[in-house]
């Protein structure tokens, strides 16, 4: 192999990186809670006995998780000025990251509400509880429980995917990547410095939302603290 | 200027045997290389998991497109020039090695460890426990999840477009190019991935319910 590494001529693309990087965790972000609220609303629905909602969701969630990330943002940034819709390529890949994960979240939640004993509903229900009140007390918080550690994985691919949107040219740490790539010629370098970069935010992201799950549900806080 | 038409549509018809193609060499590359990562992981071996460990979560943490770029200029720097396809198959591969990998480990680990012992107090020499005791168990449990990932592969095709490899994403955006029509040509291709990868969805959630039922009838 007669190439010499050369990270030197990367350095004047600093500022790019990092404003790619601050772009890739916003879209993160973004993509996740956005992606999280909009799951849970269409697992709620799809669980709910109004019939037309379930329908509604079936689809929706079949349609986001049997095509690709890549031809989405395609149809929503490409596609819809056809019918008079213009978007911004950052509006755009913003929508499609939240309608992508939203479908993913939506499909796990479900499992998780399911799981959730029926007799529990009827004794909310026996209590006079109303349904948003079941909901709110009874059904979400240990369905959401139980299926945190996928919703974690879920999002964390979903953080990597973030990457897609610099296919329509939006900057993200992949963006800057390409455009230093192409300007000095370096690709490998820039290339492998920005894996360092992904593997480093992966294991960042993972470690922060598992502590935001511990904080927030309570009981698997006090298990893990029981036990150790 | 073209309208599109059905000659268009089926230029993105035709170009699915690529994406196929690309998903059965990501698939049995991947799964050789999975069944091979899934026994490392449950080695005996401190060294061999701990090297597998860090292969898996740095294949893991690597989005697909940027491991894709480095497979795709990696081979420049020995002089050589690699084909769009074959970057995209070794990226694909390697990333599905790592998520099978992970798939088949856990599906081995969840066969109760007393098996083993039993088969070990019958004299069974461990690769014979692990064929005849242990993996037809554990490939009745990973199927689902299996199924899942075939589907996932199948969508993760569609990132050899941005390398150039003509695959119905690709095909989309030629179509769309000569036709100014880019709502119908990536509607078309969202609906070809959907046509795949529905079928395939329904068959692992069956498969999902079926073991949950055999679960529960033991």
């Amino acid at each position: 192999m007669n190439y010499t590494f050369q990270f030197g001529p990367l350095l004047n693309y600093l500022p790019q990186v990092v404003s790619g990087l601050w772009l890739t965790l916003v879209l993160s972000f973004v993509g996740i809670f956005g992606g999280i609220a909009l799951g849970v609303a269409s697992a709620v629905l799809s669980t709910s006995p109004w019939k037309p909602g379930r329908l509604l969701v079936r689809i929706y969630v079949e349609v986001t998780r049997n095509t690709p990330l890549l031809v989405q943002i395609f149809v929503i940034f490409f596609g819809l000025p056809n019918i008079g819709i213009r978007l911004s390529p950052l509006a755009s890949v913003f929508i499609a990251l939240v309608f992508n994960n939203g479908g993913y979240v939506a499909e796990i939640v479900r499992g998780g509400i399911e799981a959730t004993h029926r007799s529990q509903v009827e004794a909310a229900e026996s209590l006079g509880m109303t349904y948003f009140q079941t909901l709110r007390f009874v059904i979400l918080p240990p369905a959401l429980e139980k299926v945190f550690t996928p919703i974690v994985s879920q999002c964390v691919l979903l953080m990597l995917s973030t990457s897609l949107v610099s296919a329509i040219g939006v900057e993200d740490l992949t963006g800057a990547a390409m455009i230093a790539s192409s300007e000095t010629f370096r690709t490998m370098e820039i290339y492998l410095v920005i894996a360092v970069v992904y593997v480093v935010l992966n294991f960042v992201f993972r470690g922060v939302l598992n502590i935001a799950g511990l904080m927030i549900f309570t009981r698997s806080r006090r298990r893990l603290l029981g036990r150790a | 200027m073209r309208t599109f038409g059905t000659p268009e549509f089926l230029f993105i018809v035709y170009a699915l045997r690529w994406t196929l193609t690309l998903t059965v060499i990501a698939f049995v590359g991947g799964g050789l290389m999975g069944i091979l990562l899934a026994l490392l992981r449950i080695a005996r071996s401190r060294v061999l998991r701990g090297l597998t460990t860090f292969y898996m979560q740095l294949v893991q943490g690597l989005p697909l497109l940027v491991l894709l770029f480095l497979c795709y200029y990696a081979p420049s720097l020995f002089g050589v020039e690699i084909a769009a396809l074959t970057a995209a198959a070794i990226a694909l591969t390697v990333n599905s090695s790592a998520f099978l990998g992970a798939i088949w480990e856990s599906a081995l680990r969840a066969i109760p460890k007393a098996q083993w012992e039993s088969a070990d107090a019958l004299a069974l020499t461990p690769w014979k426990t692990l064929r005849f005791v242990i993996a037809p168990q554990a490939i009745r449990l990973a199927m689902p999840s299996t199924v899942g990932f075939l589907v996932q592969i199948i969508k993760q095709t569609s990132l050899a477009s941005i390398i150039g490899f003509i695959e119905i994403t690709r095909a989309g955006q030629l179509v769309s190019n000569a036709t100014f029509e880019p709502l119908k040509a990536f509607l078309s291709v969202a609906a070809l991935y959907f046509a795949v990868c529905f079928p395939l969805t329904q068959l692992s959630l069956w498969l999902e319910r079926r073991t949950a039922r055999r679960g529960a009838r033991t």
